[in-house]
C-alpha cells in the first residue's frame, strides 16, 4: 500500500468517528473534555458554532454520532457487565446548555452597517435559521417568512414539550434574532414567482416537508371525525387547539412521529394507547430510545399488522382490523411482507392517529419560473453540494431539499447553503469550496504527561434520570428527561476516548524496537512486509476487519517493513507514544474548523 | 515507566487458547523499564509463547537475580509464581525449587551481568547439572540497572556511551552453555519476535537445561554507534543459522520445502522443524556448533537460531534418580517407609 497521507484533512477526521458522522461535524471530544473540566459555557459555544441549537439538539437530536462512536466497538461486555454502548454524546451536549453561564456577551452581532444585500428565507425552521445566523453576522439583511406565528418550524410545532420545553426553543431563537439584521414576517407564502419579483438577492427555501400521509382503506371517510394525521394533530396540540383524546387510541406507524403521537395521547387522556406497525420491531424507523420511552409509558408496540379497514358502529369509529403478515425473502434477497393467512385482528379504539410518513408539498412553487423539477419525486432539482436549484437565486435546505430528515441535517444544509449564497453574491464559483482548516498539535507536556486524560474508564454508559412516570403522564408540559447532573456528566465524560488526539507516526524516528506493538492494549500496531490492502489487513497483530476504518501505513522502514496501524479500535490511550523511546509516536490533537460562510469559504 | 495502567479493554477478536485464556491473561504489571528496552520485547515474546503453548499460568515459576532484566518477570505472567533472588544466585535457588517440585515449569530470567559477571559460577553449574528449565539471558552487554558499566559479555573493543573502550574479552554465553553441558542452546534478538517466540516455545518444551541468549538492546546506555548490542548493529550483523517452527504434536508433511531443506526433531510430544539457512549447519554436532559460533564471533557477526540441541537430553532428576513426585506430596509413609527398607539400604552399603 501507499503510505498514508495524513495531511489530507479527511484522514484524521474519519478517526474521530462521532465528529465524522455528525452532519455538522461538531467537535465532540473537544466539548466533552470542556464539560469534564466544568467549562460549560465554552462547551456550549463550540456547539453553538457548529450546530446552532445545542440546547434543542441536546434533547432531541437524532444523534447519528452515537452509533458511530468508537466506544460502542471497543467496550468489553465481560468487564463492564453491560452491553457495548456509545458515549452519551447528545445528552452531554444538553449538559453544556443546562449548566452554562450567561453567554449573551459571547454571541456575535451583525455589523453596524449592512452590506445592503437582502435575503429571503421562506419557512423559519432550523435550516432557514442557520442560513440567517451565518449570513446576518456577515452584514446581510435577512427576512424570515413563516405561516406560523413564531420562529422554530417543526422544532416548535411538532416536537412535544415534554421532550423539548418551550423556554429552550425561545432562548436559542433569541440568540439568532439578537444578532441583528433579522426580520420575521408572519405570513404564508403562496407564490415563489411573487417572492422573486420582490427583487431579493437570494431566496432560501426552508419550508420543510409539511404534509402527513393519509391512509386510503375502507371506512376512512366515515371515520374522519376520529381520524387525525399525526403531524397536524401534534401541531394542534402544540398550539393548544387540541387538549383531549379518546380513552382508546391506535397510533399507526413506526417512526418518531408515531412515538410522539402515542406519548402525547397518553398525556391527553388516552388510557389504552397502542402503536400498530406494518413491519417488524427491529425495522421500525423510530430510534431505539424513543421506542423504549414509549414502552416505558405502558404503550405496547404491535408489529407485523397491516391496517385493513376502519370499523364503525352506528356511524361511530369503534376499532380497526389488521391483516397479519410475516417477512419473507424472495430470490433476490428482497424482503416482502406477505399475509400469514391467519384471521384478521381487531383492535378497539376511539381515535386513530396516523403517522405513516411525511411528504414534501410545493403547491406554491410555479413550474414556469426557470426552476427545474424532478417529476419522478415531484421535487425541485437541488444540487447536493451547493444546495442551489436550477434557478441561480433560489436555494433549498432542510426537509425541503431532499425530503424529511432531522434538525442536525437541516443545520448542516443551512451552513452549506449560506456558503453558496455568500460566494455567489461575491461573484465567486460556488462549486469551489475550500477544504476545512486543520490543526494538529502535540499534546506532550513532559515525560508521560499529556494535556489530556489518557486513562481509560471502563464504566458502562450512565443513564439519564427521568421524571417519575405518574408525574410525567399527568402534565403534558413536564419534561421527562431531567438531564445529567454535573457529577454524572463528569463520569459520563470520562468514557469518551478522545479520538481527536491522534497517533502520529514518524518513520524516520522509528528504531523498530517493538515497544509500541508490545504495549498496545488493542493490538492496533504491527510491523510487517508491505502488501495490498486486503492482504495486509489479514496479516496484522489482530485482523483489521472493519473496512470502514482506514489502516495507517508508514513509509518503508530500514528493515524493509512498514508500520501498519488499524485505526478501528485504537483507544487513544497514548501508551504507544509513552513507550516509544524516540518519539516516533506522538499524540497530537487534531482540530478541524469546518468552513462556514465568511472569509474562510472564499479562501481568504 | 508509564503512569497509567494498561487499559483492560482489548481487541474484540482477541482469541482464547486451549485452556481458555487470552494472551492478555498472561500479562504482568506495567513495565517500569525504559521505553524501548529490549527486555520488554522479550517479556512480550514470553507472554506470546506461553499463550500459544496453552500453559496454565499457575504452573509456571519465574525466578530471577538482580538487574533490569531480573526485574522483567514482574512484567509478564502476573498469575505465576515468582522469586526475585540475590544477584547472580537465581540458578541455585531455581535448582533447589526444581528438586523440591519437579511438576512446575521453571523459567530463569537473568541478565548478562547477573549471569556472566557475578553469577558465572552458578550459571555453569546449572547447565552442568542439567536442571530442567528455560534460562533466558536478556543480554545487553551492560549493567543496565547500575547505569551502563560494561558487563562480561561486552565485546572487546566495543565503545561505551561516553566513549570508554572495553579492553576485556567478552564471554559468549551460548558457547559457554554448550561446553558446560546445556542440552538446548539458542540465540536470538529481542527485535525479531518471529525468530524468538518459537525458540522460547521449543526451550520451554525441552526436557532439560535450555538456554536462550537473547541480545536485548539497552536504549539508555548501549544503543549507540560503537556498541555491538544496539538495534542497528544486531540487525546488520545477524547471521541466523536456521528458522525454527514449533509444531504441537507430530509434524505434518508439507511440500513447501525441498528435501534436505528442513529437519524435523521430535521433542516431548511436539516437533521442532528446522528450516536451514546456513547450509550444512547441524545443531546436533557439538564441536561443529562451537566452531561455527567462534568463527562468526571472530568475523564480528552474531550467530542466531537454534545452535545446539541434544536430541536425548537427561535432566537432573534422571541423573540423580529422584522421586517422580513433588516433595510436598510425599506423606509420612513415603518419607519413613519403615525399618525393613532402612535395613535393605544399610545392607546395600556394606
Ligand atoms: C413529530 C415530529 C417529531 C420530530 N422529532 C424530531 C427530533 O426529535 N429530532 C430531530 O432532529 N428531528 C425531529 N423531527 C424532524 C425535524 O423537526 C425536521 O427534520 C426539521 O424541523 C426540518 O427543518 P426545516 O428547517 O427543514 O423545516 P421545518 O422545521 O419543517 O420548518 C419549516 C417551516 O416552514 C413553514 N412553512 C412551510 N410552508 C410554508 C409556506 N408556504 N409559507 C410560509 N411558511 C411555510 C412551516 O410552517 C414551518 O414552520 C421531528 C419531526 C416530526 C414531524
Ligand atoms: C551482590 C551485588 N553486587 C552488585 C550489585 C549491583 N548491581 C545491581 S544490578 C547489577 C548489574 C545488572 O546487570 P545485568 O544482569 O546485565 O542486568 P541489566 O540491568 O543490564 O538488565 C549490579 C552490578 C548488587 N545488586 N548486588
Ligand atoms: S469515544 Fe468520544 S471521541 Fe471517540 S467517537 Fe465516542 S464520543 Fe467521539
Ligand atoms: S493510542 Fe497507541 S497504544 Fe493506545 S490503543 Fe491506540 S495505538 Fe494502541
Ligand atoms: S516504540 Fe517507537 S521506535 Fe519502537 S517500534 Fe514503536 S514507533 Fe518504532
Ligand atoms: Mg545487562
Amino acid at each position: 500500500m501507499q503510505a498514508t497521507d495524513i495531511t489530507d484533512p479527511n484522514y484524521f477526521h474519519k478517526v474521530v468517528d462521532c465528529q465524522w458522522a455528525c452532519p455538522a461535524h461538531t467537535p465532540v471530544p473537544e466539548y466533552i473534555r470542556l464539560i469534564a473540566h466544568g467549562r460549560f459555557s465554552d462547551a456550549y459555544m463550540i456547539n453553538w458554532k457548529s450546530n446552532v441549537f445545542p440546547g434543542i439538539l441536546g434533547r432531541t437530536c437524532d444523534r447519528p454520532c452515537e452509533p458511530a462512536c468508537r466506544r460502542g466497538r471497543v467496550e468489553d461486555e465481560e468487564l463492564s457487565g453491560s452491553r457495548k454502548e456509545p458515549v452519551a454524546i447528545c445528552r452531554l451536549k444538553r449538559v453544556a446548555a443546562d449548566y452554562k453561564d450567561d453567554v449573551n456577551h459571547r454571541m456575535p452581532r451583525a455589523p453596524e452597517v449592512s452590506n445592503g444585500r437582502k435575503i429571503a428565507c421562506l419557512g423559519a425552521g432550523p435550516a432557514s435559521l442557520t442560513v440567517a445566523r451565518d449570513l446576518a453576522v456577515l452584514g446581510y439583511e435577512i427576512t424570515l417568512f413563516d405561516q406560523d406565528p413564531q420562529l422554530g418550524g417543526m422544532m416548535r410545532t411538532q416536537i412535544p414539550h415534554f421532550r423539548l420545553p418551550v423556554e429552550v426553543i425561545d432562548e436559542e431563537m433569541a440568540y439568532i434574532t439578537d444578532i441583528g439584521n433579522i426580520n420575521f414576517v408572519h405570513k404564508r407564502i403562496d407564490s415563489l414567482k411573487d417572492v422573486l419579483a420582490e427583487g431579493w438577492d437570494a431566496v432560501f427555501v426552508g419550508t420543510g416537508a409539511p404534509r402527513g400521509r393519509d391512509l386510503d382503506i375502507p371506512g376512512r371517510k366515515e371515520a374522519t371525525p376520529n381520524f387525525h394525521i399525526g403531524i397536524e394533530w401534534l401541531s394542534s396540540v402544540s398550539f393548544g387547539h387540541v387538549t383531549s383524546v379518546g380513552k382508546r387510541v391506535i397510533v399507526l406507524g413506526g417512526g418518531n412521529t408515531a412515538m410522539d403521537c402515542c406519548r402525547t395521547a397518553r398525556r391527553l387522556g388516552g388510557e389504552s394507547v397502542k402503536v400498530i406497525v406494518r413491519s417488524g420491531f427491529e425495522e421500525m424507523k423510530a430510534s431505539p430510545w424513543e421506542k423504549e420511552d414509549a414502552m416505558g409509558e405502558d404503550i405496547p408496540i404491535l408489529n407485523m399488522l397491516v391496517p385493513k379497514a376502519f370499523v364503525l358502529e352506528a356511524g361511530k369509529l369503534v376499532g380497526m382490523t389488521f391483516e397479519k403478515v410475516e417477512a419473507k425473502y424472495d430470490d433476490n434477497g428482497r424482503r416482502r411482507l406477505v399475509p400469514t393467512g391467519e384471521p384478521d385482528e381487531f383492535h378497539e379504539c376511539d381515535d386513530v392517529l396516523c403517522a405513516i410518513g411525511q411528504e414534501n408539498a410545493f403547491p406554491w412553487i410555479e413550474r414556469d419560473i426557470g426552476l427545474d423539477w424532478d417529476d419522478r419525486w415531484d421535487m425541485p432539482k437541488v444540487d447536493r453540494v451547493t444546495f442551489q436549484s436550477s434557478h441561480p437565486k433560489v436555494f433549498f435546505g432542510g426537509d425541503a431539499a431532499f425530503g424529511p430528515e432531522n434538525i442536525i441535517w437541516a443545520a448542516s444544509h443551512g451552513h452549506d447553503a449560506a456558503i453558496s449564497i455568500h460566494k455567489m453574491l461575491e461573484g465567486e464559483d460556488i462549486y469551489d469550496r475550500p477544504a476545512p482548516l486543520q490543526d494538529v498539535v502535540s499534546q506532550k507536556m513532559g515525560i508521560h504527561e499529556w494535556s489530556y486524560d489518557n486513562d481509560i474508564a471502563i464504566d458502562p454508559r450512565f443513564k439519564v434520570p427521568h421524571l417519575e412516570k405518574a408525574k410525567a403522564l399527568s402534565d403534558i408540559n413536564a419534561e421527562v428527561e431531567l438531564g445529567f447532573d454535573v457529577a454524572l456528566a463528569w463520569k459520563e465524560a470520562q468514557r469518551c476516548l478522545n479520538c481527536d488526539v491522534q497517533t502520529v507516526f514518524s518513520t524516520n524516528l522509528c528504531i523498530e524496537c517493538d515497544a509500541c506493538v508490545d504495549i498496545c492494549p488493542m493490538d492496533c500496531i504491527s510491523f510487517v512486509q508491505n502488501g495490498e490492502e486486503d492482504d495486509l489487513r489479514g496479516r496484522l497483530m489482530a485482523p483489521a476487519l472493519n473496512k470502514e476504518q482506514d489502516i495507517y501505513v508508514s513509509d518503508i522502514l530500514p528493515t524493509e517493513r512498514v508500520m501498519v496501524k488499524d485505526e478501528d479500535v485504537c483507544l487513544h490511550c497514548g501508551l504507544c507514544a509513552e513507550r516509544c523511546p524516540t518519539g516516533a509516536w506522538d499524540m497530537r490533537k487534531y482540530f478541524i474548523e469546518m468552513t462556514h460562510a465568511g472569509n474562510a469559504c472564499r479562501g481568504l | 515507566m508509564t503512569y497509567i495502567a494498561k487499559p483492560k479493554l482489548h481487541h474484540p477478536s482477541l482469541p482464547k487458547n486451549d485452556v481458555g485464556y487470552t494472551r492478555r491473561d498472561y500479562d504482568g504489571a506495567i513495565s517500569t523499564l525504559c521505553a524501548g528496552c529490549g527486555h520488554d520485547s522479550i517479556s512480550a515474546a514470553i507472554v506470546q509463547a506461553c499463550f500459544e503453548l496453552s500453559i496454565e499460568p499457575h504452573r509456571v515459576a519465574k525466578l530471577s537475580g538482580i538487574g533490569c532484566s531480573s526485574k522483567a518477570p514482574t512484567y509478564f505472567l502476573g498469575n505465576s509464581h515468582g522469586f526475585n533472588t540475590v544477584h547472580g544466585r537465581m540458578p541455585s535457588v531455581l535448582t533447589g525449587a526444581n528438586l523440591a517440585n519437579r511438576d512446575l515449569i521453571y523459567m530463569g530470567v537473568s541478565g548478562d551481568g547477573d549471569s556472566a559477571s557475578i553469577g558465572l559460577g552458578q550459571f555453569a553449574h546449572l547447565m552442568r547439572r542439567g536442571v530442567n528449565m528455560t534460562y533466558i539471558v536478556m543480554n545487553n552487554g551492560v549493567y543496565g540497572l547500575t547505569k551502563g558499566q560494561f558487563s562480561a559479555t561486552a565485546d572487546k573493543g566495543s565503545v561505551a556511551k561516553k566513549g570508554a573502550v572495553n579492553r576485556d574479552a567478552g564471554i559468549d554465553l551460548a558457547s559457554m552453555a554448550i561446553i558446560m553441558g546445556a542440552t538446548f542452546v539458542a540465540r536470538s534478538f529481542s527485535g525479531d519476535k518471529t525468530q524468538l517466540v518459537p525458540l522460547i516455545k521449543a526451550a520451554i518444551s525441552h526436557p532439560g537445561a535450555a538456554i536462550l541468549d537473547v541480545v536485548s538492546p539497552c536504549v539508555a546506555f548501549n544503543n549507540h554507534a560503537g556498541s555491538t548490542k544496539s538495534y542497528d548493529f544486531v540487525r546488520d550483523h545477524n547471521e541466523a543459522v536456521n528458522r525454527l517452527d514449533f509444531i504441537t504434536g507430530s509434524a505434518p508433511l508439507t511440500a513447501d520445502y525441498a528435501p534436505g531443506e528442513t529437519v524435523d526433531v521430535p521433542q516431548a510430544g511436539s516437533t521442532l522443524r528446522l528450516r536451514k539457512i546456513t547450509p550444512d549447519y547441524d545443531p546436533a554436532d557439538k564441536a561443529g556448533a562451537l566452531a561455527f559460533i567462534e568463527q562468526k564471533n571472530h568475523a564480528g557477526e552474531v550467530a542466531t537460531g537454534l545452535l545446539y540441541l541434544d536430541p536425548l537430553p537427561k535432566d537432573l532428576h534422571a541423573n540423580m534418580n529422584t522421586t517422580k513426585r513433588p516433595l510436598n506430596t510425599l506423606d509420612e509413609a513415603d518419607l519413613c517407609p519403615g525399618s525393613s527398607v532402612l535395613d535393605r539400604i544399610n545392607a546395600s552399603l556394606r
